[in-house]
């Protein structure tokens, strides 16, 4: 049963796989998420805003670096 | 009486502005957007002068505790009522109890949303608009949270009859082809060497993550300023001028190029090379982070003709919603 998603954006920025440099990532590939899970953050506007999954799911692959520029509904990572 | 149950990512309570206070450094605010500002309030039957709420980025939910009539304008943000959706750029009845949620926005930079009788809170120094660097205006001078209470005026019409209405389509926007804004060089572009000033008006920038109300920082090619021995009462570095007043959009380059925007700091000691025209600070005010801009030069004559031009599309807007 392959049921894949993606999670996006939700707003344009600089895409952080950790809240602080010296942090572990907040989610790795090939992590079990739940919905709601933060799986990284995005800078605008000088704020930080947590991009959750939307369901729950296998990370397969992150499609953005850390500290990438994403825009609006910019694919994020692969959920399967 | 609306309550918040999610404020969004920046959303703030404006109106037309605060004018005449610009001496004492206190900067207009106000709609950064003022055509998705006076369409919202024109759809439910409000002058334009009444307050509507700001939206960047990300809508806000809220609950009615009456039943009333709004519209969601501005960039698209899926607005829904009770799950259902509804459309932007027109008047959408709610009851009592009903919840309007709005998501992301996926065209544009800002939403609006204006609800029949106006968002009634107080007038500081003569405007409802939220300076949010200072704490005043708006619900508490500062942005909203889940759990704030917004108060609304009494409609100005009859709720029933405000229902039907809609801007025509041809008349919304699409925020994603509008990436030229109109300037005009000065105060002070004899700083610039004469190949910055051309790269200022064919170059693209690029939006950065650091563009809010008070200002959008640009990234594109380096700007040059000529040397000179700065004179008395300049700072040292070949940006700084003696102090001027900023024009409300005008663009200075301190490294990269920030152009001004209506919570700005209103004087100070950057070369300010160009001012964005007023009719074209709501297109830039659409750009997304990461967005292109292209400036285009114009003279004072064209910048007073491309106003009156925005204007009367404007009157023919609310015209077209009232028929």
């Amino acid at each position: 049963m392959s049921n894949e998603t993606t999670i996006n954006a939700p707003m344009p920025g600089i895409f952080y796989r950790q809240s602080d440099p010296d942090d572990p990532p907040f989610a790795e590939e090939g992590d079990t998420v739940e919905e709601g899970d933060v799986i990284g953050l995005v800078e605008v506007m000088k704020n930080y805003h947590e991009i959750q999954a939307d369901s729950a799911g296998t990370v397969t692959a992150f499609l953005v670096e850390n500290e990438g520029e994403i825009t609006a509904d910019q694919p994020i990572a692969e959920l399967e | 009486m609306i309550e918040i149950r999610n404020g969004g990512v920046a959303s703030t309570i404006q109106d037309t502005g605060r004018s005449g206070h610009y001496h004492i450094g206190m900067p207009p605010s106000g709609a950064m957007d003022p055509y998705a500002h006076t369409v919202a309030n024109a759809l439910v039957g409000n002058k334009k002068e009444a307050a509507t709420v700001e939206m960047t980025y990300q809508g806000i939910t809220a609950v009615f505790n009456e039943d009333t009539v709004v519209a969601v304008t501005g960039a698209d943000v899926s607005p829904t009522v009770d799950g259902d959706p509804v459309g932007m750029w027109e008047a959408v009845a709610v009851e009592a109890g009903d919840e309007l949620d709005m998501g992301f926005a996926t065209s544009g930079a800002r939403a609006y949303l204006a609800v029949a009788g106006g968002i009634d809170v107080p007038e500081i120094m003569g405007s409802q608009s939220t300076y949010t660097l200072v704490g005043i205006g708006g619900h508490e001078g500062r942005t909203l949270e889940s759990g704030d209470e917004l108060p609304v005026g009494t409609p100005s019409d009859g709720l029933a009859d405000l229902k039907d209405r809609a801007l025509p389509h041809e008349m919304v926007p699409e925020y994603a082809d509008e990436e030229t804004v109109r300037i005009i060089l000065g105060l002070t572009d004899y700083r610039l060497t004469d190949e910055s000033r051309e790269a200022l008006c064919t170059e693209e920038w690029t939006v950065t993550p650091e563009a809010d109300r008070v200002g959008y920082r640009l990234d594109g090619p380096d700007i040059e300023f000529v040397e000179r021995e700065q004179p008395f009462g300049a700072g040292p570095d070949p940006s700084n001028v003696v102090d001027l007043g900023y024009p409300v959009g005008s663009i200075q380059v301190p490294q990269k190029p920030i152009v001004l925007m209506q919570d700005a700091v209103t004087g100070g000691g950057y070369a300010t090379v160009g001012t964005v025209i007023s009719p074209d600070r709501g297109v830039l005010a659409q750009r997304q982070t990461h967005d292109s801009v292209y400036f285009e030069s114009v003279d004072v004559e064209e910048a007073l003709d491309a106003r009156d031009t925005a204007a009367t599309y404007l009157e023919e807007a609310t015209d077209a919603i009232r028929d």
